[in-house]
């Protein structure tokens, strides 16, 4: 008999998808129970794998299709505090835009189940079972405005895309199978050292099914306009916390798998690392809108998690496993601060929206001002220590060539960082936005930008812990 | 002494910024936040005279050193001082304070948030000066450039964006490149500390690439010709505090980065790559000195002397003798206390007029005698007269040089005669001739706070032109020390 307390979070969470749609179902306006039980599920469901991470090492269940160790556990708890707090502070905006039904939390976390399934996947089908019912929920919640056009189309463009590289991604998931006879990555991992070209075809599909997730050049085309189009919140999910499970399975396809063909995907990864620090730096100057920016700056990041990934080592998967938890709390704070910028019950989104803030609002333009200057990577802020972590791992590798281009890059990207501060504290004023914030909005901002204002104190905390994570 | 001192020395301007966040910002009257931001910074200042007396003279070894664990395995937070360093601190310390006294005319709104700032600047500033580890040393060295750009960006003249952004991204692209040295030397040495790699030195065949990276860092940041550029442009639009600070304090961290880890860490490539520092310094003095000549704007005027005599410090010190280095150090000391003089100077008439040409002056001896007497005190100085502390400077570094390298001595020296034409020309233009602008006639003497200030800065330049002894007592043991730990270093190579 399986140990089925080890996929309690698991079971937990389908159980209660189930129970809220039924009572969604039978109950008239309930929205507002959904909500709430939904956060509540969320809660228990971090705790119980909170208590888990302490008593696992590693353990695999039902012939090894699905693994628990200490990066699965850690990754679901981000992916499930991440989760919560999108919901938590979403329900202004949904008001406003009347959109508070109880599908948009019953969504959520079902993404969030898929994204569970894919971190501890072990085994192809499992992996794929897991992606889908992420993508799935996902697209809905892309279009979740359907009244907007550009919701629509945000979501139809993503349907496709993504289904696109899906599709890329079974075919490799068959190539590999087809070399190695069997779906489990450790099985896998033992059958595959020959050098056959299609088997390098193989690997090639499947990187860039992934790569696509997590919106690397050169598959990136639709993260703009998909951030652009979909619900500010709905933004904010896909920015934060689907990355984190396509990157868990990024590592674990790299490092489980494929680990004895690193001359094949090492090259690719570098490249894509590259493409996007260079790509995502340039591209976001141009831009107007800040959710568009604010893709272009995700894209760029996801190329500095990209370089720790390429050096085939422990130190550099704790160094973008570190990077991205400091991103989460980064694009948290931001999206705070996007999600204030409201003036009767209308959004701002526009970067000249914030121009001359920082004299009716001194406090919130503080925020964006630490959150701005840390995600271009400036000491002593976090954003800085992130990207520190990844290059201490990329030049142990002597990789100077991917070091050198990725800080230069930070360069490029600090302009159009200081671009929005120059207009937040340079520029002429406009009219007062609302203050009246929901309580969980101020506290999400305050305590994300406390997080990487004084981050510098105790670095060791978050490296403690991510340094129990060995894959290889 | 297991009190903290530099720690503190460090932390208390920053929770008198903190202090300062909570005070009401009220538009017209200030005093609050001002005495505060007063009271910080003489504190502050009051600190660093006792480090003074404490500190030891006769050793070269880092004192009041402050070691802790702040990344397991990896850095510590470090900090120390040695006879190289103190008086940098020292400076910081000093001119901080008059900074402050001399803020409410060049700054009108959010006054509160601009004194955070120099106060924030003040603490990063002490620990560039302070750290003894190269990732904290790197951590300062950048942090510096946040309260740095606000100051420019928000109280600056016209064309404050553009230097804002200059300034920034120049200093950020020399600085990554260092970031990169840093970490590679981690992984060649295993440590970061600059007192244990002092110690176990780094292998030759990595040190040419490493200084290169260190170079870059500084060359922007002290600045060297052809990377001075955004020095001008920043000068002119911060406001006069910003500048003053600009050209006093941060111009100095690179100078003072080349002793500390060029010439310590890396001595064989600082050898190989004198006669580039050479070249690059003698182009500085005498390429911008004719670039000052030529100048209509008083601010830009200064700031490149100040490109120019940044030139004579990184001359100086890759003479590598005991003359040049000391001379050096003086002339930073030196240069930080004269152009934040001028720089005050012009701020003064500038808040009387809104004017920065040159042109608009003239004839100011016979309206405001006090401020023309103070003004031709820095303007000597400033050129190098005997019986200023500017004389001090260049001369032993001059005196170095010809150790060294007789023609690149030569050619500096032109750069002296250079140096007092400019500054001659300027100050006839400014304060005699013909009163002819009439609004001139009605122009006001220097008023009780400017004229304090300005005397504070004029009585150490007197007093170390006559007798620069507390000066090179201080430093002479750290630098002859360094300069025999590098001979060392170069014999067993």
């Amino acid at each position: 008999m399986e140990n089925l307390n080890l996929i309690l979070p698991e079971i937990f969470i389908s159980l209660s998808i189930m129970f809220l749609l039924i009572l969604g179902v039978f109950k008239k306006d309930s929205s507002k129970i959904t909500v709430n039980l939904s956060l509540f599920v969320i809660l228990i469901t971090t705790i119980i794998t909170i208590n888990e991470t302490f008593s696992v090492n590693r353990e695999t269940l039902f012939n090894g299709s699905i693994v628990i160790d200490q990066m699965s556990s850690l990754m679901k708890i981000i992916t499930l505090i991440g989760g919560f707090l999108v919901l938590v502070i979403s329900s202004t905006y949904l008001k406003i835009f009347k959109l508070y039904n109880i599908e948009y939390p019953i969504l959520i976390i079902s993404s969030i189940l898929g994204m569970m399934v894919m971190i501890s996947s072990n085994d192809l089908i499992v992996f794929y079972m897991g992606l889908e019912l992420q993508s799935l929920a996902l697209y809905v919640l892309a279009t979740y405005n359907r009244d907007q056009l550009k919701s629509s189309e945000a979501g139809l463009k993503y349907f496709v895309l993504s289904a696109l590289s899906s599709g890329l991604l079974l075919y490799g998931c068959s190539l590999v199978y087809g070399f190695s006879g069997s779906t489990n990555f450790d099985i896998i991992s033992n059958q595959l050292n020959s050098n056959e070209y299609v088997l390098t075809f193989g690997i090639v599909f499947i990187l860039v099914g992934l790569a696509f997730k997590i919106s690397a050049v050169p598959f990136h085309m639709w993260a703009p306009d998909v951030y652009e189009g979909s619900p500010t919140t709905v933004t904010l999910f896909f920015t934060i916390v689907p990355k984190i499970a396509a990157l868990t399975v990024f590592i674990r396809f790299l490092y489980v798998p494929f680990l004895n063909l690193i001359d094949q995907w090492q090259m690719i990864i570098i490249f894509l690392s590259i493409a996007s620090m260079i790509f995502g730096a340039v591209a976001a100057i141009g831009q107007t809108n800040i959710k568009r920016l604010i893709a272009y700056s995700s894209i760029s990041h996801i190329g500095y998690t990209l370089a720790g990934l390429a050096t085939a080592t422990n130190e550099g998967i704790q160094s973008s496993i570190i990077y991205i938890s400091i991103y989460v709390v980064m694009n948290l704070a931001l999206f705070s601060c996007l999600l204030m910028l409201k003036r009767k019950d209308q959004y701002y989104e526009d970067i000249d929206d914030l121009s001359g803030l920082s004299k009716n609002h001194p406090l919130l333009s503080l925020c964006l001002l630490l959150i701005l200057f840390s995600l271009a990577g400036i000491p002593p802020l976090a954003g800085f220590f992130a990207k520190f972590y990844v290059f201490k791992a990329v030049l142990e590798q002597s990789m100077y060539f991917l070091a050198i281009v990725g800080l230069l890059s930070t360069v490029v990207a600090a302009f159009y960082y200081l671009r929005i501060i120059k207009i937040i504290y340079f520029d002429k004023e406009k009219d007062k936005y609302d203050t009246d914030h929901s309580l969980w909005l101020k506290f999400s901002l305050t305590v994300s930008t406390i997080l990487i204002l004084f981050y510098f104190i105790f670095p060791s905390l978050l490296i403690d812990v991510v340094s129990r994570i060995n894959i290889i | 002494m297991n009190f903290p001192i530099l720690s503190s020395l460090i932390l208390l301007p920053i929770i008198g910024a903190l202090f300062l966040f909570f005070t009401k910002d009220k538009e017209g009257n200030n005093l609050t936040a001002k005495y505060v931001a007063l009271f910080t910074t003489i504190v502050n200042f009051l600190i660093s005279i006792y480090l003074w007396i404490a500190f030891e003279q006769s050793t070269s070894n880092f004192q009041f050193i402050e070691d802790r664990i702040w990344i397991e395995g990896f850095i510590n937070y470090k900090v120390g001082i040695d006879g190289i360093s103190i008086l940098f601190v020292i400076l910081t310390t000093f001119i901080t304070p008059l900074c402050v006294i001399s803020v409410n005319n060049s700054v009108k709104n959010r006054l509160r948030d601009f004194l955070i700032a120099i106060l924030i600047m003040e603490s990063f500033m002490i620990g560039v000066f302070c750290a003894l580890d190269l990732v904290v040393f790197y951590l300062f060295f950048e942090a510096g450039l946040i309260p740095m750009f606000l100051i420019i960006g928000i109280w600056g003249g016209t064309r404050r964006v553009y230097s804002a952004f200059k300034f920034f991204l120049y200093t950020l692209l020399g600085s990554v490149l260092m970031l990169v040295a840093i970490i590679s030397i981690y992984w060649i040495t295993g440590t970061t500390d600059v007192v244990r790699l002092y110690e176990i030195g780094i292998d030759v065949k990595y040190q040419n690439l490493l200084w290169l990276a260190f170079f870059s860092s500084f060359a922007v940041k002290t600045p060297m010709w052809p990377v001075h550029t955004w020095l001008p442009d920043a000068h002119v639009e911060a406001p006069t505090a910003g500048s003053v600070l600009l050209a006093a304090i941060l111009l100095k961290m690179a100078g003072y980065g080349f002793i500390r880890f060029s010439l310590g860490l890396f001595p064989v490539a600082s050898e190989t790559f004198t006669p580039l520092i050479y070249v690059l310094s003698v182009i500085a003095i005498i390429f911008t000195s004719l670039i000052a000549l030529m100048q209509e704007d008083m601010k830009k005027l200064i700031a490149y002397s100040s490109v120019a005599h940044m030139g004579f410090v990184t001359l100086g010190i890759f003479t590598l003798q005991q003359q040049g280095i000391e001379g050096s150090i003086i002339q930073m000391i030196s240069h930080g206390l004269v152009s934040a003089a001028l720089f005050l100077t012009v701020g003064v008439v500038y808040d009387r007029m809104h004017s920065r040409l040159i042109s608009t002056y003239g004839g100011l001896v016979s309206v405001i005698p006090k401020y023309s007497i103070l003004f031709m005190i820095f303007a000597l100085a400033s050129l190098g007269l005997p019986g200023t502390s500017g004389f001090i400077g260049e001369f032993l570094i001059l005196m170095g040089a010809f150790k060294d390298n007789f023609l690149v001595a030569v050619i500096a020296s032109l750069g002296v005669i250079l140096g007092a034409a400019y500054m001659l020309w300027l100050y006839k233009r400014v304060v005699f001739g013909k009163l002819i602008n009439e609004d001139l006639k009605k122009i006001v003497d220097l008023n009780r706070s400017e004229y304090f200030v300005l005397s504070c800065l004029a009585a150490p330049i007197l007093f170390y032109g006559f007798y620069p002894d507390p000066l090179i007592n201080t430093i002479e043991v750290s630098v002859s020390d360094l300069i025999s730990m590098h001979e060392t270093n170069l014999a067993s190579k």
